[in-house]
C-alpha cells in the first residue's frame, strides 16, 4: 500500500499541498481581519507580503556582506517585519484612512492602486528579475527520514518545510491567544462584529485598526518569507500570484473568521496540489498548468452556494 | 444642577432637520422618559447627545460642561453610557467579553465591577461564557445594559429597551431600570411603551414633530386625558 | 520633410492607441460610471476579444486553432459576443453580492482566462502567442485578401501587388487611425444616447439610491448585469482592435494587468467617471503622458550615460518603466482623494421634460 500509493502521494502531493496551505492560511488571516474590521478587500496584501520577503532577503544579504555570516531567514524577517508594519501604517494613513467614511469601493480602489504602486516599487528597487533566496537543494530531514523508514513509511520532508509547519502552528496559537485572551484581541473581534456599536461603546477604533495591521502584517510577512523559503527564490509576481488563493481562502472560511481563513488556506493549498494527482488512471486529474485555477473554482462555487463561507462569516 | 441637559436644540441628519427647539434635562437620581409618536425625533434627541448627528444650534451639557458635537467615543469617556435600540451587543463575543468591552474606558477595577454586574443581573452570571448572540432578546437587553454600566456612568441612555420584547421581559426590564436607578445612576429612556415608561419615570417629555409638546411628572402625564387619548392607546 | 513625416506617424500612433484605450475607458464607464460595478478584470475581457478576433481572422496556421480566415468585421463582432457571454456568467453569479466580491471575481476570471490561453497550446499556441493578425486596411495588401473576392473582382492579384508597392509603406496608418477614432465616436454616440435614455436614468437612480430603486419595483440586479455585459462587449471590441494594432499577441506581456486594467482605470478616474467625454479625454491624456514619458526617460538615461561614463544605462532603462508605473499609480491616488470627480465631472442627465 505504502509502496505503491502512499510514498508518492504523501511526499509529492500531500506535503507540498500542506506547505502551500500553510502559506495561504497565514496570508488569508490578514485579508480576513482587514475585511472584517476595516470592511474592505485589501488588494495590496499580497504585495506587502512580497515586500516582506524582499526586505528579508536584503537583510540577509547585508548580514552576509558586512558580518560575513549567514542569517536564517526567520531571524532576518524580524527587522523586516518592523519595516513592513510601518508600511502598512503608512498606506493606511495616506491611502485608506481618507476613505474610511466614504463608500467601501473607494478604499478597494485605493488598495488596488497600492498593489500596483508597491509592485512597481519592488521592481524599481530590486529589479524585475528573479533573485535566489536560499541557494542549494533542500535535502530531506535525515532523522525524520530514518524514523519514518523504521515504521515503514518513508517521509521526505526537508527542514524548510518543517520550519513552515512549526511556524504556522506557532502563529495560529499566538493568534488565538491574542484574539481570545487579550483586551485588544477581544476588541478586534468586537469591531469586526459591529463597528458602530464599538464606536458608541467607547472602544478606541483607531487603536484596534493599528493592531489589525500589526497582526495581519506579521502573518503576511511570515507567509511571504515561508513562500520564499519554499520556492527558494523571489520574483515580483509572487505577491499577485498569492492574492487570489488568499482571497479564496478568506471567502471559503467566512469573512472575518481568522480560524476559517486558516482552514480555508489549508483546503485551497491541498486542493491545488492534489488536483494534479492521478486520481483516475495515470494522467494528472488536472493539468498542473491549471493548478492556480483551482482556488478560483472553489471560490466561485462558494460564492454561488454559500457566500457566508464555511464558518458563517459575514455575507454581504 | 442637572446631570444632562439639552438646551434649545436644533439638530438632524445632514440637511434634514429633525429637532426644532428641543429642551430636555435629567436631574441626579431621576428616571426621565421621552415618549411620543413614531418619527417624533425621540431617538434623534438621544443621538444628538452622542455627537452622531449635525447640531445646527443649541447645546448639550453634562454637569454644566458643554459637550456639543463631541465624538461618541469621547462622550462615553466622559461618563455617558448609551444602549442603542438594535444591535446593542457583540453577538460573537461571550457575555463576559461584552462586559469587558463595555469597560474599555475604565482604567481599574474591572473585575470588581464585573462581579457587581453579575450581582445586579443574576441571569447573566450563569451565562457569562455563552455567546451573546445565542441569548434571547430580553437577556441581550440585559447584557447591553450591563455592558453600558461597566464604566462609572454619570448617566445611562436607553433607546427603546423594550422594543420587540414579550410583555414578561418588558416588566423585567422596567424592574431592572428601577434597580439601576437605586444604585445612583440617573437614566434617560426613550420608549414606545409610554404607559409603562411613565409608570417608572420621575418625569416625562412628550415630543411631537421634533418639538417639546408636554412636560411633567410621570404620574401627571399618565393621568392627563389628552396625552392618554393621543399616545396611550384610546381615551380612558 | 522626413522629420515631419516621423512626427506625423508618431501622432497617428498616439491617436490610434489612445483611441483604443478610449474605447476601453468607455466600456469601463458603462460598468463603473453608470452602474457602479468595480471591474478589475478588464485585461481578461480584452484578451478574450483579442484572441477571438485573432483565431477567427488569421490565415490557416499549424500553430493554433484555425485561423478561420473569416472577414474582419465578423471577427470583431464575435469578439464582442464572446466577451459579453463571459461577463454575463460572472455578472449572474457575483452582482447580487457586495461590490468587493465582484472585484475579486473579475480579477480572478482575468487570471483564469490568461491561464487557459497559456495552457491550451493546441488552440492558442500557448505562451508563444498568435502572430500575423490582420490589421484593418493594411490587410488589403496581404495576398490572401487581394487574391480573393471581393478585391479580386476589381483587379488581378498582380495588379493589386503593383498597386500596393506603389504606395508608401505607411499608407494604412492614417486609415487605421481614422477607423479606430470612428469606432470610438460611434460607441460614444451610442452611450450618450443610452445615458439620457430611461435606461440610463434608471442606472443613475440605482447607483445613487439602491433601496429606493428596488422599492419602486426596478429589477436592480438585471439592470446591473446588463450594464456589466454591455461594458464587457465594448471591452471585447477594444481588445480586438488592440490585437489588430499589435499584430502579435501572447498571454503574459500583452495582457499585463498593470498595462491594461490599471491604465484604463486611471484614465477613467482622471477623465471623470460617469462622463463619456471624460473617459475619452482621460484616455488620450494618460496615453500621451505614458508614451511621451517613455521617450523623455530614455532621453534622460542616454544623457546620464553620456555624462557619467560609469553609468549602467541598461539597468536604469529596464527599471525606468516600473518607475513610470509607480508614478501613474500615485497620480491615481491623488486624483481619487483630491479630485474624485475627475477633469470632466459627471453631468446628471436632465429629465426629458426640461430638455426640450
Amino acid at each position: 500500500m505504502w509502496e505503491s500509493f502512499g510514498f508518492e502521494f504523501v511526499n509529492f502531493y500531500f506535503i507540498p499541498g500542506l506547505v502551500l496551505g500553510c502559506i495561504y492560511a497565514l496570508g488569508a488571516i490578514g485579508i480576513t481581519l482587514t475585511f472584517g474590521i476595516l470592511r474592505f478587500a485589501n488588494f495590496a496584501h499580497g504585495e506587502l507580503m512580497m515586500m516582506g520577503a524582499y526586505l528579508t532577503w536584503t537583510i540577509m544579504a547585508i548580514a552576509t556582506a558586512v558580518l560575513g555570516i549567514a542569517v536564517h531567514p526567520l531571524l532576518a524577517a524580524i527587522p523586516a517585519s518592523i519595516v513592513v508594519i510601518y508600511l502598512f501604517f503608512w498606506t493606511d494613513k495616506f491611502f485608506y484612512k481618507p476613505f474610511r467614511k466614504a463608500d467601501t469601493i473607494k478604499v478597494v480602489m485605493a488598495s488596488f492602486g497600492m498593489m500596483l504602486i508597491l509592485r512597481s516599487a519592488v521592481q524599481v528597487i530590486w529589479g524585475p528579475n528573479q533573485l535566489t533566496f536560499v541557494p542549494g537543494i533542500a535535502k530531506p530531514n535525515p532523522s525524520l527520514l530514518g524514523w519514518s523508514s523504521d515504521i515503514g513509511a518513508m517521509l521526505l520532508i526537508p527542514n524548510k518545510h518543517l520550519f513552515i509547519f512549526a511556524g504556522t502552528i506557532l502563529f495560529v496559537v499566538v493568534l488565538s491567544y491574542i484574539l481570545n485572551r487579550t483586551r485588544i484581541g477581544k476588541a478586534m473581534r468586537a469591531v469586526s462584529d459591529s463597528p458602530d456599536l464599538a464606536h458608541v461603546t467607547g472602544i478606541d477604533v483607531d487603536q484596534v485598526i493599528r493592531a489589525t495591521w500589526i497582526v495581519g502584517g506579521v502573518c503576511a510577512i511570515a507567509a511571504g518569507v515561508f513562500l520564499a523559503m519554499d520556492i527558494q527564490m523571489l520574483e515580483t509576481t509572487m505577491g499577485f500570484r498569492m492574492l487570489l488563493p488568499m482571497f479564496a481562502a478568506a471567502i471559503l472560511g467566512g469573512i472575518g473568521k481568522p480560524y476559517g481563513a486558516v482552514v480555508g488556506g489549508l483546503v485551497i493549498g491541498l486542493s491545488e496540489e492534489l488536483s494534479a494527482y492521478p486520481w483516475i488512471g495515470d494522467a494528472p486529474l488536472l493539468s498542473p498548468g491549471y493548478k492556480t485555477g483551482v482556488a478560483f473554482a472553489i471560490m466561485v462555487v462558494m460564492l454561488i452556494v454559500r457566500p457566508q463561507g464555511l464558518f458563517k462569516g459575514r455575507s454581504f | 444642577m442637572s446631570v444632562l441637559s439639552l438646551n434649545n436644540l436644533y439638530a438632524g441628519y445632514g440637511q434634514t432637520e429633525v429637532l426644532h427647539d428641543v429642551s430636555i434635562f435629567v436631574n441626579p437620581n431621576e428616571i426621565v422618559a421621552i415618549i411620543g409618536p413614531n418619527g417624533a425625533g425621540k431617538s434623534t434627541a438621544m443621538k444628538s447627545v452622542l455627537g452622531l448627528l449635525t447640531i445646527n444650534s443649541g447645546n448639550v451639557e453634562l454637569n454644566g460642561k458643554d459637550i456639543t458635537n463631541t465624538p461618541a467615543a469621547e462622550v462615553v469617556r466622559l461618563g455617558i453610557s448609551y444602549v442603542p435600540q438594535t444591535q446593542n451587543v457583540f453577538v460573537n463575543l461571550s457575555v463576559q467579553e461584552n462586559l469587558e468591552m463595555g469597560a474599555w474606558t475604565r482604567p481599574l477595577g474591572i473585575r470588581e465591577r464585573l462581579a457587581e454586574m453579575f450581582e445586579l443581573f443574576p441571569d447573566l452570571g450563569e451565562k457569562r461564557n455563552q455567546a451573546a448572540g445565542s441569548l434571547s432578546g430580553g437577556q441581550r437587553q440585559m447584557v447591553a445594559m450591563a455592558k453600558a454600566l461597566m464604566v462609572d456612568a454619570k448617566i445611562l441612555l436607553l433607546d427603546e429597551p423594550t422594543a420587540g420584547l414579550s410583555p414578561k421581559y418588558r416588566g423585567e426590564i422596567f424592574t431592572t431600570i428601577q434597580k439601576i436607578k437605586s444604585t445612583g445612576v440617573p437614566i434617560l429612556i426613550v420608549e414606545q411603551n409610554a404607559k409603562q415608561a411613565l409608570g417608572v419615570a420621575d418625569r416625562g417629555y412628550v415630543l411631537v414633530d421634533g418639538a417639546n409638546r408636554y412636560t411633567g411628572k410621570g404620574k401627571e402625564l399618565l393621568e392627563d386625558r389628552e396625552i392618554a387619548r393621543m399616545f396611550l392607546g384610546g381615551g380612558h | 520633410m522626413e522629420a515631419y513625416l516621423g512626427y506625423f506617424l508618431y501622432f497617428l500612433s498616439l491617436a490610434t492607441v489612445g483611441g483604443i484605450y478610449a474605447i476601453f475607458a468607455l466600456g469601463l464607464n458603462v460598468q463603473w460610471g453608470f452602474a457602479g460595478l468595480f471591474n478589475v478584470g478588464i485585461v481578461g475581457f480584452a484578451a478574450v476579444g483579442a484572441y477571438t478576433y485573432a483565431l477567427l481572422t488569421t490565415a490557416e496556421s499549424t500553430f493554433h486553432y484555425g485561423g478561420l480566415d473569416l472577414p474582419l468585421p465578423v471577427g470583431m463582432f464575435v469578439a464582442m459576443v464572446a466577451s459579453a457571454v463571459i461577463a454575463g456568467v460572472i455578472g449572474l453569479i457575483c452582482i447580487r453580492l457586495r461590490s468587493d466580491y465582484l472585484a475579486i471575481a473579475t480579477i480572478g476570471i482575468a487570471e483564469i482566462i490568461k491561464l487557459i490561453l497559456k495552457n491550451e497550446t493546441e488552440v492558442t499556441n500557448g505562451p508563444r502567442g498568435i502572430n500575423k493578425i490582420p490589421r484593418a486596411w493594411e490587410h488589403f495588401s496581404e495576398e490572401r485578401f487581394y487574391s480573393s473576392w471581393p478585391m479580386s473582382w476589381f483587379n488581378t492579384p498582380d495588379g493589386w501587388a503593383v498597386f500596393f508597392d506603389a504606395l508608401p509603406n505607411w499608407w494604412w496608418q492614417p486609415c487605421f487611425a481614422a477607423t479606430v477614432l470612428f469606432c470610438m465616436y460611434v460607441i460614444y454616440r451610442m452611450l450618450e444616447r443610452a445615458r439620457i435614455s430611461p435606461w440610463g436614468r434608471m442606472m443613475t437612480a440605482i447607483r445613487e439610491n439602491e433601496p429606493a430603486a428596488r422599492a419602486s419595483g426596478k429589477n436592480v440586479t438585471a439592470r446591473r448585469v446588463e450594464a456589466f455585459v454591455i461594458g464587457a462587449a465594448i471591452m471585447g471590441f477594444a481588445g480586438a482592435l488592440f490585437a489588430q494594432h499589435l499584430r502579435l499577441i501572447e498571454p503574459t506581456n500583452t495582457f499585463d494587468p498593470a498595462k491594461v486594467t490599471f491604465l484604463v482605470w486611471v484614465m477613467l478616474i482622471l477623465g471623470g467617471s460617469g462622463n463619456n467625454r471624460g473617459a475619452m479625454l482621460g484616455a488620450f491624456l494618460i496615453w500621451t503622458i505614458w508614451s511621451a514619458s517613455e521617450l523623455m526617460i530614455s532621453g534622460i538615461i542616454d544623457l546620464a550615460g553620456y555624462v557619467f561614463q560609469t553609468f549602467d544605462t541598461g539597468l536604469l532603462a529596464t527599471r525606468a518603466g516600473f518607475l513610470r508605473m509607480m508614478l501613474i499609480g500615485i497620480l491615481m491616488q491623488v486624483v481619487l482623494q483630491k479630485y474624485p470627480a475627475g477633469i470632466l465631472p459627471e453631468v446628471r442627465p436632465a429629465s426629458p421634460r426640461s430638455n426640450k
